[in-house]
């Protein structure tokens, strides 16, 4: 069952503030995550405190690397349910878990974060492993 | 909002994704409490030994790398069965 609106809306406002484009249909995700073209990093959302509370942090250190995807988009578990079962369909065998977070290059999954390599991280940590995947699979990626 | 823990006063593995050995299984999941029936875990998979393909350091390589193939919402397991819970990171050597 859905958390209220108004408990999720801060950590919702919290990605897009960052840059994210949240997606909330399954429209928006296949428009968004369905091009295949370059880079996409999508971030996972929930509103689990231990895990989420450092995952969202770590996302805004990470973007503010030199090196970025082309686009970054979100969705919330457990609210947008349809979006988010239509995210993970891009993600082929990585399995659900969140907070996640995927890189999809040419619409393959090419480096991803579970919720069990966030959990008891460090933002720090999390967006230094961000960072170096930025470095490894978006340095020459052809923008969108 | 960021860095706030929403688990005050729970176990202190609560939520987190684990590892739990038994004699004929391994099970992984998220832990969510030690009840009077056993350790419940969240979105659990299982391991088990003789039925399961390849071993246990398989599976949980795979596990790590692609997540858990959850098979039950909610597992309990006695917990006079368990020989030890650890974090699934802390898994595998």
């Amino acid at each position: 069952m859905p958390y209220p609106e108004s408990l999720v809306a801060p950590m919702r406002a919290e990605m897009v503030q960052m840059g994210a484009a949240e997606l909330r249909t399954v429209a928006e995700v296949d428009a968004a995550i369905g091009s295949s073209a370059g880079t996409t990093l999508v971030f996972v959302n929930s509103v689990c405190g231990c895990a989420a509370g450092n995952a969202r942090p770590a996302m805004k250190m990470a973007l503010g690397h030199g090196v970025l995807p082309d686009r970054t988009v979100t969705v919330f578990a457990g609210q947008d349910l349809d979006a988010v079962a239509r995210a993970r369909s891009y993600f082929g065998e990585y399995q659900p878990s969140s907070p996640s977070i995927a890189l999809l290059r040419e619409g393959e999954v090419v480096h991803f974060v579970h919720r069990h390599q966030i959990e008891g991280r460090s933002p720090q940590a999390i967006a230094a492993d961000l960072t170096k995947a930025f470095d490894t699979h978006c340095r020459d990626s052809v923008r969108a | 909002m960021s860095g706030h823990v929403f688990h005050p006063g729970h176990h202190e593995l609560h939520g987190v994704t684990v590892v739990l050995d038994t004699a004929g299984a391994l099970w992984v999941g998220r832990f969510d409490s030690i009840t009077p029936k056993g350790v419940l875990l969240h979105d659990a998979g299982c391991y088990q030994d003789g039925v399961s393909e390849g071993t246990r350091e398989d599976y949980l390589r795979k596990t790590l790398k692609f997540g858990v193939r959850a098979t039950q919402k909610n597992a309990l397991i006695p917990e006079g069965e368990v020989r030890g819970i650890r974090q699934l990171v802390e898994a595998v050597g």
